[in-house]
């Protein structure tokens, strides 16, 4: 490198280049411009560029995760296939950028008051739905309706029960209306379930009839076999270079592997990490894999002996070697946890807090501080937590045995662990999905009156300190204030987080994606038939 | 004739007290798994107000045996209600999916029902031969590994490392017969590779047992070759076992084959149960359950009748 290199121009460069605005001769001109020698940056047009997208072909999908009693209803989106068929047919208020930050969708831009008790969204004037009918303010207020009040059976009721009202604001903008300030009402409208569906004449929404206004409009299809949709030719976003999308439900993995490998499909959304290795042998595919914010967490109830023992449980969270467990049980597949519910994917992730390690002498000393040497305790998991979760606990009760803890692995049955055994059992194996904001995430899982506060941890400052972020619009300061709660979570809470566990997901070469992957969901924030195009 | 027609009624009476019994014991299995429809439905992710609203509006408030009897009220008047997942009629859910299954099993007897008769006959020719121990070895291989193990072999050899047939079957309305067969032939072989040694070791022991018989060393001392004494003499006498065992064969095809539906990605009936029974959606649970159940009573008797027909001493009692 010779020169002075100036980075932000370079920048520059390479974003035209990656965008196909910049030809690799002009490309090469302005980057020795900017300091770098001529071979250098000859090099670098083959790192950083991307050929410009190009329209056309059927992108045929793999998804995993589909049932055939599956619905249209967003209030009741569970299975992956529901969610990324959402992703297609229907849109959103605002969406998760590849690079992660907040973008819009159906709204061009949002605005809160400064309590952050009132937003307002306006919308995109040129948005429809496949029908030909415009998207308006009435759509948006019905289909966040659908999700609210008595009646509903939304899943997402508990999402949006401080918005005391939404009402259209003219055609084309939305005001929110909430109880408390809530900074990230714009985030939250990324949740699978807020798809905006068409209003029927009595303020309820028409989700039977599958009309959406997203990039793709469904041609045909049966949950649990496959969907064909074609383009959406008004869609009010860029992208969207396919022609035409099938989504083809392979549940088995084994069927989902070969599919790829014959070339019978050119994506497949979820590969076993088991023969990952083996898969990316294959010079006719290509692998990615995307840390995400979707945790394993391994909740102790902090109200129930031995775990309300601080030193227990930091015994416990010391007593793993979560570098193993990432090597052996997760493959590599996976970012390391350090005891607090925020993955360095996701918005305010406290990068400066040090990492736990292994330490069982460190643990001995504190069970001894507790008077509970030769802790014996019970983990109960399941099969269906993850795949991997019983030899999990398995590995961890090994490691554990350098602590002078015996670690019992209870293995429950897969069905119905959610019902009887998470929630009840005072130390299980749990499988959280991302989610968008540390707010939401805390507020469900480690609010102290939260139904589903599975360590049972109640701490007045983080409890304090989290309605307090919530409605604070400065970022500097919410960020802060997420740091000190990463830490009380992490030193006083009663929740192990060995990892948080990457989208692994292959695509045939001649499937082309931009520079960064959404870590929302696999397959680029499940947007990657509007976002992917062939080569 | 009368007689025949008597013992098909008095069966056909006997089979809707069965499917009765049957439905009672569906109803009582599905009830006693952990978790209901409306925590299946909502998921992980419900509150307990959203379970009890979802409760409410599937009428699962309503207590155990009221509901059974609502649903039973329907289901003889030929009302198999709606799904409780997707509101659905049960019918429109499970008709393409049955006739998927029905096509695919047709295809697999279509092959396999001569194909173990024609070898079970050339073994017993054969018998104690090599190709006697080939057929028998390879059948029995065939049959000793599970369905979705055979079907991963197939697809290594015929879908990956020679491109003859596609590996999942993904199916479309618009498709030719030519191409459809083409695209089920995997899932359609494999079915054939697991049900032909059963019915062609009936074949082979059912004549066996009778070449001991005088009647058949007198066609021999005739002078009658040894594939027509097999063929004209033995085999008429031996159908009522392979008819039974076709039969039984016949019935796992349509409603054993979930298996080699989920790794060829076929949608048959099989895969429609399997997620029924995990969302506890009883109404599609029971009607398939119910279509599973005819089918054995009805292959059975269907066995049964074949093999008076073909045996003159049962068609005339003393």
């Amino acid at each position: 490198m010779t020169g002075k290199f100036n980075e932000d121009l370079m920048r520059n460069i390479e974003d035209a280049a990656r965008k196909g605005k910049l030809p690799r001769r002009e490309f090469i001109k302005y980057s020795v411009a900017a300091g770098l020698a001529a071979s250098t940056a000859s090099g670098l047009w083959v790192d950083k560029a991307y050929a410009a997208p190009k329209r056309g072909g059927t992108f045929r999908w793999g998804i995993h995760d589909g049932n055939t009693s599956d619905t249209h209803d967003p209030g009741t989106y569970v299975t992956r296939q529901m969610i990324f068929l959402a992703h297609q047919y229907r849109s959103y208020l605002t969406m998760i950028n590849p690079d992660n930050s907040l973008g819009p969708d159906l709204a061009t831009e949002w605005t809160a008051t400064p309590d952050a008790a009132e937003w307002t969204f306006a919308l995109n004037k040129n948005a429809s739905f496949h029908s030909g009918k415009k998207v308006t303010a009435k759509d948006v207020v019905a289909s966040m309706n659908h999700h609210r009040g008595d009646k509903t059976t939304s899943a997402a009721k508990s999402l949006l029960t401080d918005v005391t009202d939404v009402v259209a604001d003219g055609d084309h903008a939305v005001t929110f209306k909430l109880a408390r300030g809530n900074a990230d009402l714009p985030w939250l409208m990324t949740d699978y379930h807020l798809a905006i569906c068409p209003a029927n004449a009595d303020g309820t929404i028409n989700w039977e009839s599958g009309d959406g206004c997203g990039p793709y409009k469904i041609d045909e299809g049966e949950f649990g076999v496959s969907w064909s949709l074609s383009r959406h030719d008004g869609w009010h976003g860029e992208g969207a270079y396919f022609d035409k999308v099938e989504m083809i439900i392979l549940n088995d993995p084994n069927a989902r592997q070969t599919a790829l490998v014959t070339g019978d499909v050119d994506c497949v959304s979820l590969v076993e990490l088991k023969t990952l290795a083996l898969l990316q042998r294959s010079p006719n595919i290509k692998v990615d894999n995307v840390p995400s914010g979707a945790a394993i967490t391994m909740p102790m109830f902090c109200d129930t002996a031995p775990f309300d023992d601080v030193n227990v449980r930091n015994a416990l969270k010391l007593s793993i070697n979560r570098q193993e467990i990432i090597d052996k049980i997760a493959f590599g597949a996976a970012t390391m946890g350090n005891d607090f519910h925020l993955a360095p994917v996701q918005p305010y992730f406290p990068a400066d807090i040090p990492q736990r390690e292994y330490d069982p002498d460190q643990a001995k000393s504190l069970l001894k501080k507790a008077g509970a040497e030769g802790l014996s305790v019970s983990i109960h998991t399941a099969d269906s937590v993850f795949s991997g979760a019983v030899d999990m606990c398995v590995l961890y009760a090994e490691q554990a045995k350098a602590a002078g803890i015996n670690l019992k692995v209870v293995r429950e049955p897969n069905d119905g662990y959610y019902s009887d055994v998470w929630l009840k059992e005072p130390f299980t194996a749990v499988s959280w999905g991302s989610r968008p904001t540390p707010d939401v995430m805390f507020t469900l899982a480690y609010k102290d009156d939260a139904a589903w506060n599975e360590s049972r941890w109640r701490n007045p400052r983080f409890n304090e300190l989290l309605l307090q972020a919530k409605s604070e619009l400065d970022d500097a300061k919410r960020a802060e204030m997420y740091h000190e709660m990463c830490l009380l979570m992490r030193d006083d809470g009663g929740t192990v987080i060995p990892f948080f566990n990457n989208f692994v997901f292959a695509r045939g070469k001649n499937v082309m994606h931009g520079p960064d992957l959404a870590a929302s969901w696999a397959c680029d924030g499940a947007r990657a038939p509007s976002r992917w195009w062939f080569a | 004739m009368g007689d025949v027609l008597a013992i098909i009624l008095k069966r056909l009476a006997l089979g809707v007290v069965t499917l009765l019994v049957i439905s009672v014991l569906i109803f009582s299995a599905v009830e006693m798994l952990p978790g209901d429809v409306a925590e299946a439905v909502l998921g992980q992710s419900a509150t307990p107000e959203n379970v009890a609203a979802m409760r409410e509006k599937l009428g699962l408030d309503q207590p155990a045996p009221v509901r059974y009897l609502s649903w039973l009220s329907g289901a003889v008047t030929g009302d198999f209600g709606v799904s409780l997942t997707s509101d659905e009629r049960v019918a429109e859910k499970i008709g393409p999916r049955l006739v998927s299954t029905l096509f695919l099993a047709t295809y697999a007897a279509v092959i396999a029902v001569p194909l173990a008769i024609v070898l079970g006959v050339l073994v017993a020719l054969l018998r104690n031969t090599v190709f006697d121990r080939v057929a028998n070895v390879l059948t029995l291989t065939s049959i000793s590994s599970p369905e979705f193990f055979l079907g991963y072999i197939l697809i290594l050899y015929l879908a990956v490392k020679a491109p003859l047939f596609p590996a999942i079957a993904s199916l479309s309305k618009d498709m030719s017969l030519p191409e459809l067969l083409h695209r089920t032939f995997l899932p359609a072989l494999t079915m054939v590779l697991v049900v032909t040694a059963h019915m062609m070791r009936m074949t082979r022991a059912a004549i066996i047992n009778l070449l001991a018989s005088p009647y058949i060393e007198m066609a021999r001392l005739k002078g009658a070759p040894a594939w027509k004494v097999i063929v004209r003499h033995a085999l008429p006498n031996a159908w009522a076992p392979i008819i039974n065992v076709v039969a039984l064969n016949l019935a796992y095809l349509i409603t054993g084959v979930v298996l080699v539906e989920v790794v060829f990605v076929y949608p048959g009936i099989g895969q429609l149960l399997v997620d029924a029974v995990s969302k506890r959606d009883f109404p599609v649970v029971q009607a398939v359950c119910l279509i599973f159940a005819a089918t054995f009573i009805l292959l059975n008797l269907a066995a049964d009748i074949g093999a008076i027909l073909t045996n003159p001493r049962l068609r005339h009692p003393k």
